[in-house]
Order: structure tokens, then C-alpha cells, then sequence
């Protein structure tokens, strides 16, 4: 190229856009927060107060802040499961069946397992192993669905939602319910030898951190170096024209409906493992659902997504603090809620905006 | 109504689509529009149905001037435009399709708008039910139903874009009948068309477009020689012909039948040799794009077999083809080609077949550097497919283009290209030739077609030619042919 003077002015295009990205969606976030005070004063709470009590509530100990950290596990196992299915230009609504499958897979392993006499860390595997399986099985069929029933994804994946947690919920009060009494609370827990410990003085296991690292590297390594990861892109941009350059299309749309419900059948195998111990009727903890949202608040980027997780997790956990101020815990579902509404918001604003000049 | 078109001037890009266009077209007439695609015809019919805004020049309705700011305010003044597809809502019955277009009232008058259906229907012999689902009607019924709704909202002009596209023979001769009857009352027609024998048969007064311009204007007696003069123009000198065309033939077909909606090709036998050059001649939608998605095992034959090397490839998808060599270069460049948001570095590797895990960028960039430069793209690795300008992702589509190649199949490939552009990459495909691929193409441009083929198809509503020799054909007897004479 030295020969040659470049015509299309393309990198520092491409760096001023990314730099306007960056401060349209901070100005969207920012946004949010506004609008969340405006609620917050509408219920006649100083919105201040409430954010702060948040704050410490996340990270005022070291308690809090691992929990924080147990609580960023799944939400970025999730999410990058979904950075797969996105990638690919797919929509899958149904990642919190596939948690809650995945969930399902592994109590049903350990209920096999159980009186064996096994060697605990072996059991343990073969109920990751078994998870993993219950959460590709579930997200593989929204993807045959579309593929031979042209069934948009998002409205099998919504309805298979439904179908989940049925089975579960069939499951807690049908065949595996308490020995003498059904309940509500979920499955039987599973033997203390099973359940992964956690850090003394803490709330997190380091088994399930080194898991949720090593996937969130894993995913961005797949996303951003490999032709996989490349072949997805081209195929979410553009399938019609991803084909004709030789992408077997249909194999890469179950790949990656594969990918993400693997992750998801992992993410159900550890709440099962470290948080809940048994099944109950909201085995998935709606991580699917957040999952979606981190990732359409970062643009689908695999390194924000981590870090965005940390910042959805702590909301989560420093809420629960929330109901000293005569405040509902729900609030931290609300401004999530907000802060995406307003990121896609703006970034179609700003969309419009472009095409118009 | 009286239209008067005043120096109506519009250009997309480079793209000069109508140059300086006068034209009177008085009530009460069937007015013809002839000419190529691309010359302009589409283009001022949509400035005066609002679609587009004419850069210069006005438009005078019954000698006042007014300014069409959209299709409904072009509806409201009176003009109508029936689409070559029709704009109706397949799953919807027919009374529905009517109720959409009216104005106010929460409740719609159903049993008014019933009667008037059924009045309309009866006054010019159609067959149409209030209460048909239109997805089960045939295109000219619902081009029927079309020009019943237009009336029905009162049109004083109606415009018929190439109308008889996909309709029954029958279905023709009672249009006919109709349009001649609407022009009988007052109305206003335009018609649309590059089929020389409709033209002459049914309109009152003719107008020629080429390459953006209003080249003539006729009335009766109608001369075809003189038409087809104007349509084409004289042709371009172009440098020497080449051809590698061998002996042997790599594909064979053997009476391929092709169908979709509104087309039926029947019974097609060919071989193609290696390094031939076959070009379809046509109007655009008479099939030849389903014949060359049919040659790269996008689209199944309903009938005969596809056969390279003796080797059945009938039924097989379009991976095994371009495992077999077939490469497929769409017209839409941006839509099927090309994948917006993705570099030229990326189109390259992902045009390769690769077999390790990792992306290796450096290689990855030096063979987009090698290709820019190679095939005079003007972009950088790092550009983004969609910021190239046409021409540069026209180069750049071919550069993707793999090595050892048997059949190339490309739709429109100069399509928006200045003539030099266009040569170079006839000699970059000729190279290819050299090396026994062969080339199917389609194009517009009879002289490109006649200049570059070794042999000839044309292609005229449904119905496919037997293979022409380049050498011995000429502008005149293809574009006879294209417009339906002489089959």
C-alpha cells in the first residue's frame, strides 16, 4: 500500500465513530440515571441516598463484594453465551429455559449419582457434563425450529421459556418431590459432599470464578481471532452473502445456538452446585434474561460485557439494602431496565440522525 | 387529463436516469413508453407518481403547474400507477384490500364499498369477488383488482408499468380491452413496456427512452426497424473479440425445467464448453436470473438434470457446486455479495477455505494488499465493504472470486461501470477463460452481450432460445428478439 495513497479516509473514520459511540451511550447512561432519580423522587426517596445505600450494599464488606462476585459468575457465563447467538444474528430469548435445563440436567444427574458412592469431584464433573447437555438440548431446538419450521428464535425460545420452567416445576412437585411433602422451595438439597465450597469468610467459590474466567476469555478468543468467531460475524451481517462466499449457514446458526446453551447448562449446573443446591421452580434466577440485557448495553463486545456484568451483579446484590430505606428490592430491576431502554434508545436516535444528513 | 412534462432533469450518483425530458401527453390517449432497462422509463414514471422528486423541471396537470410531493398526493391529484409487482396484501380478501385505501370514518362502509366492487368487476368483465383472499388469486387478477381500486379512487391517469409480465394471454386481450375502453371515457394511460408488438398494438402515440433521454416520438403507422434503431442506438465500437471456447464441454443440461411464481422455463438443453462465454439476452424478469441461480444449485430444477463432468449435481446444494467450481456473482452486490460492516480484509478471509483455528491477520492483510492492488480497488484493508463506491465493490467482488474455477456465473457484472472500468474487467474474465472456466452472464447491454459471448441465449417470457452464434447475430435481430419478434 505504500505505493498507493489510500482513497477511503477508513481508520480515522473508524476511530471517530468508535470515540462518538462511546460518549453517545455514556450521555444514554447518564440519561437513565436521571430518569431513575425522577422515579426515585417521585416515591419520595432521595435517589442520592438510594444509590449510595447501593453501593454499600454491593461492596460494603467482604461478604457483599464476593457475593457480588458469585453473582457476576452465571450473569457472564449468560452473557457470553448470548455474544454467540448475537454474533450470529440471532435473538435468543430462550437462554433462560436453557439455564433452568441445564439446572434440570444436573440435579437429575445428581439424583443418579447420588447413592453410587462415587468419588465427589468426579460426581461433580459428570453433573457439569450432564448440565451442559441439558442446556445444548434446549437451545438446539429453537434453532432446528427456525431452521426446518421456520420458527423465528425468538418466539420458540420465548415459548420453550414456558415449557422449562413447567418441567421443573412439574418435576418439584411431581417426581422428585420431598420425601412426605411437595413444596414450592424446590427439590431436596443435595448432600453437603456435592456442593462446591466456598472461600473462607466468604460467599464465592473459586472453582465457579476460574469456570466464568475462563469462558468470558474463551469467548472473546473464539469472537475475535477465529475464523469461527469471524464466519458467525459475516453470517449475523449478512447471511445471504456469507453463503454465497461458502458458509455453510445453517450449521453456523446451530453451532451457535449450541455454543450459547452450552454455556447456559453450565451457568445452570453452578447455581445448582454453589447457590441453590436443589431445583426450584425459578431455577434459571432470571440471569438469562439480564444476560440479554448486558449484552445489548455493550453493543454484543465480549470485554464490556464482563465488565458491565460486574456493574448489573453489584445492582443486583447492593439492592437487597434498598429495603432499610422503606424501598422495594425490585428497584435494581428498574434501573436496568432503564439504562437499556435508553442505550437502544439513543443508539437509534443517533442512527436516524446520521441517515438524515 | 393533460400531463406536460417540462425539462425533468434527475440523477442518482453519476447515474444521469432522466436528462432533460419534454413530453405532452394528451387525455384521452393510450401513451407508450419504450425502452431499455435503465433507460430512464421507471424513473419518470415514479417522479410523476411522487416517488421521487425531479431535481429541475416541472410538471403541469391540465395546464397547472403543480408539485407531486408523494404517491397518496399524486393519488389525490388523480394519477395511479400500477405496479410491475402488485402492492396488495396477499392474506387479505379483497373487499379488505379496498377498505385500506379509504379515508376517515372509524367503521367502514363495507356493503357500499361490496357494491361498487361488484359494479366496477361487472363494468369491464372481470371475474372479481369481494371476499376472495387475494394470495389465492392469479397476477392478473390482482392486476385486475388493481386497476379496479385506482378507479375506484378516481383516477384520471392511470400508469401501467410492464403489466403484462406473468399474466395469461386471455388476461392480456381483456387489459387491452379494458385500457382502450378507460381511454374511450377520458382517461389518461400510460404504458409502460419494451415489448414492441404490445406498443404498437395498442397505443395511440409512442415515446423512445435511451440511456436517460427521450429519444423520439412516433404515432401510426408504427415502423418495428425504427423502434428498435431507437431503442439501441447505434452500436459501440469495442476493441477485438477474443475467444478460448474448447471442444470439450465440462456441464451438461439436459432438458431443465425451472419455475417460480410467475415464470415457467421448460425443457432447456445445453453444454457449455470449457472457456465459453454464454450470455443471456433478455429484459430483466424473463427468467434469466433463474437460470443462472439454477446453473449454481440455488434454485432446484423442477425437471432434467444439471451434469458436470458426467457427474450428477441435480438436487445438490450450492456448497457442493462451489466445491465443484461454480462461483456466483449477484447483481445486488451490497445485499447478497458483499457484507456491510465487514472489511476487505475479512471478505478475504472469509472468501478462502480454511482449515486452522486462528485468524492469521498478517496474512490475512498482505493478500488483501496484493488483491487491492492487483485489481485497482481503491480502499484500503481496513475499509469497510459498504464505504467503496459501486465500481470499487464490483472489483473487489471479483478479486474474491477463488482460484480454478470451471464456471463462473455473473448477474449485470458491468452494470454502473464507465466503459473503461467495464473493458478491464472483461479482460480480467477472459483471463479466466484462458484457463477453461466458463462464463455465464446477463446484461442489459446488448453490445456487451454480443461483444464478449461466444454464443448467445435470449430469453423472452418464459420461453428460452436455442443458442445463437455471437459472430452471426446482430443488435437488430436480438433486440427483435428481446422484444418478442421473431420466435
Amino acid at each position: 500500500m505504500t505505493s498507493q495513497t489510500p482513497l477511503v479516509k477508513t481508520p480515522a473514520s473508524v476511530r471517530k465513530i468508535g470515540f462518538l459511540d462511546f460518549g453517545i451511550r455514556l450521555s444514554a447512561v447518564i440519561l437513565a440515571f436521571v430518569f431513575t432519580s425522577l422515579i426515585l423522587l417521585l416515591v419520595k426517596a432521595d435517589p442520592l441516598e438510594a444509590y449510595k445505600s447501593i453501593i454499600v450494599g454491593a461492596f460494603g464488606s467482604t461478604i457483599k463484594f464476593t457475593s457480588v462476585v458469585a453473582s457476576w459468575v452465571p450473569l457472564v457465563i449468560a452473557t457470553s453465551g448470548l455474544l454467540f447467538t448475537f454474533t450470529a444474528g440471532l435473538w435468543n430469548i430462550g437462554m433462560e429455559g436453557q439455564i433452568v435445563f441445564g439446572s434440570i440436567f444436573a440435579v437429575g444427574a445428581f439424583r443418579l449419582l447420588d447413592e453410587t458412592g462415587m468419588d465427589p469431584t468426579l460426581v461433580i464433573i459428570l453433573v457439569f457434563i450432564a448440565g451442559a447437555l441439558g442446556g445444548i438440548l434446549w437451545a438446539l431446538l429453537p434453532g432446528l425450529m427456525k431452521i426446518y419450521g421456520g420458527v423465528n428464535e425468538i418466539f420458540g425460545g420465548l415459548g420453550l421459556n414456558f415449557v422449562a420452567k413447567t418441567v421443573a416445576i412439574w418435576l418439584i412437585f411431581g417426581p422428585w418431590k420431598r420425601p412426605g411433602v411437595a413444596s414450592g422451595s424446590g427439590t431436596e438439597w443435595i448432600d453437603v459432599k456435592f456442593r462446591l465450597a466456598n472461600l473462607p469468610g466468604t460467599n464465592l467459590s473459586l472453582t465457579i470464578l476460574i469456570i466464568a474466567l475462563i469462558i468470558a476469555v474463551l469467548t472473546a478468543i473464539m469472537l475475535k481471532g477465529t475464523h469461527f468467531g469471524l464466519k458467525l460475524k459475516a453470517i449475523g451481517k449478512n447471511d445471504k452473502a456469507a453463503y454465497l462466499l461458502g458458509i455453510p449457514t445453517t450449521r453456523y446458526f446451530l453451532l451457535a445456538f449450541g455454543m450459547c446453551g452450552l454455556f447456559a447448562g453450565i451457568a445452570g449446573a453452578i447455581l445448582v452446585t454453589s447457590k441453590q443446591y436443589s431445583l426450584i421452580p425459578d431455577a434459571g434466577f432470571g440471569y438469562g434474561f439480564l444476560g440479554l440485557l448486558v449484552a445489548m448495553l455493550v453493543n454484543y463486545h465480549p470485554i464490556w460485557s464482563s465488565v458491565v456484568a460486574i456493574f448489573f451483579a453489584a445492582l443486583s446484590i447492593g439492592n437487597t439494602q434498598l429495603q432499610y430505606m422503606g424501598l422495594n428490592t425490585y428497584f435494581a430491576g428498574v434501573l436496568q431496565g432503564i439504562l437499556v431502554l435508553f442505550v437502544v434508545l439513543v443508539d437509534g436516535l443517533r442512527k436516524r440522525l446520521v441517515r438524515r444528513r | 387529463m393533460k400531463i406536460t412534462l417540462q425539462h425533468i432533469d434527475k440523477s442518482f450518483g453519476k447515474v444521469h436516469a432522466n436528462d432533460d425530458i419534454n413530453l405532452i401527453i394528451p387525455s384521452g390517449t393510450i401513451q407508450g413508453i419504450l425502452g431499455e432497462n435503465g433507460a430512464g422509463k421507471s424513473t419518470l414514471m415514479k417522479i410523476l407518481t411522487g416517488y421521487y422528486q425531479a431535481d429541475s423541471g416541472d410538471i403541469l396537470l391540465d395546464d397547472v403547474k403543480v408539485k407531486i410531493a408523494s404517491p397518496e398526493d399524486a393519488v389525490m391529484r388523480g394519477i395511479g400507477m400500477l405496479h410491475q409487482d402488485p402492492l396488495d396484501f396477499p392474506p387479505m380478501k379483497v373487499i379488505d384490500n379496498f377498505l385500506l385505501g379509504t379515508k376517515g370514518g372509524l367503521f367502514p362502509k363495507r356493503k357500499d364499498v361490496e357494491k361498487e366492487i361488484v359494479r366496477l368487476s361487472t363494468e369491464f368483465d372481470f371475474q372479481i369477488n369481494p371476499d376472495t383472499f387475494v394470495e389465492t388469486m392469479t397476477v392478473g387478477e390482482r392486476q385486475q383488482l388493481e386497476i379496479l381500486r385506482l378507479l375506484w379512487l378516481g383516477v384520471k391517469v392511470l400508469i401501467l408499468d410492464e403489466p403484462t409480465t406473468g399474466i395469461s394471454a386471455n388476461q392480456k386481450e381483456k387489459l387491452f380491452a379494458t385500457l382502450v375502453k378507460l381511454a374511450g371515457q377520458g382517461l389518461t394511460v400510460i404504458f409502460v413496456s419494451h415489448k414492441l408488438e404490445e406498443v404498437e398494438l395498442l397505443c395511440n402515440r409512442v415515446a423512445v427512452f435511451r440511456q436517460g433521454r427521450l429519444v423520439g416520438e412516433m404515432e401510426p403507422p408504427y415502423s418495428t426497424d425504427q423502434f428498435v434503431y431507437m431503442m439501441f442506438g447505434k452500436s459501440v465500437e469495442t476493441g477485438e473479440k477474443t475467444s478460448f471456447c474448447k471442444d470439450d464441454s465440462y456441464i451438461k443440461l439436459n432438458g431443465i425445467g425451472i419455475e417460480d411464481y410467475r415464470l415457467h422455463l421448460k425443457n432447456i438443453n445445453l453444454e457449455i464448453k470449457c472457456g465459453e462465454v454464454i450470455g443471456l439476452a433478455g429484459m430483466e424478469g424473463s427468467g434469466q436470473r433463474l437460470f443462472l441461480r439454477m446453473l449454481a444449485g440455488l434454485m432446484r430444477p423442477v425437471s432434467g438434470k444439471i451434469l458436470f463432468d458426467e457427474v450428477d449435481f441435480t438436487g445438490k446444494n450450492y456448497l457442493a457446486f462451489q466445491k465443484a467450481g461454480v462461483a456466483y456473482l449477484p447483481a445486488s452486490r451490497l445485499e447478497e455479495g458483499l457484507i456491510p460492516g465487514m472489511t476487505l480484509t475479512e471478505h478475504f478471509i472469509l472468501s478462502e477455505e480454511h482449515h486452522e483455528l486462528f485468524v492469521d491477520q498478517k496474512t490475512a492483510v498482505d493478500l488483501t494488499e496484493e488483491r487491492i492492488r492487483a485489481f485497482y480497488i481503491k480502499g484500503t484493508p481496513v475499509s469497510q465493504i459498504e464505504q467503496l463506491s459501486g465500481g470499487n465493490q464490483q472489483r473487489a467482488l471479483l478479486a474474491l472470486l477463488r482460484n480454478r474455477l470451471r464456471l463462473i456465473l455473473m448477474e449485470h457484472p458491468t452494470r454502473g461501470l464507465d466503459i473503461e472500468s467495464a473493458i478491464w474487467i472483461w479482460s480480467k474474465m477472459k483471463e479466466r477463460c484462458k484457463d477453461c472456466a466458463s462464463i455465464v452472464f446477463t446484461s442489459s447491454d446488448l453490445d456487451e452481450i454480443l461483444q464478449y459471448s461466444d454464443r448467445i441465449l435470449v430469453f423472452f417470457g418464459g420461453l428460452v432460445s436455442p443458442p445463437l452464434d455471437a459472430k452471426s447475430t446482430s443488435v437488430d435481430e436480438l433486440g427483435q428478439l428481446i422484444g418478442g419478434k421473431g420466435w
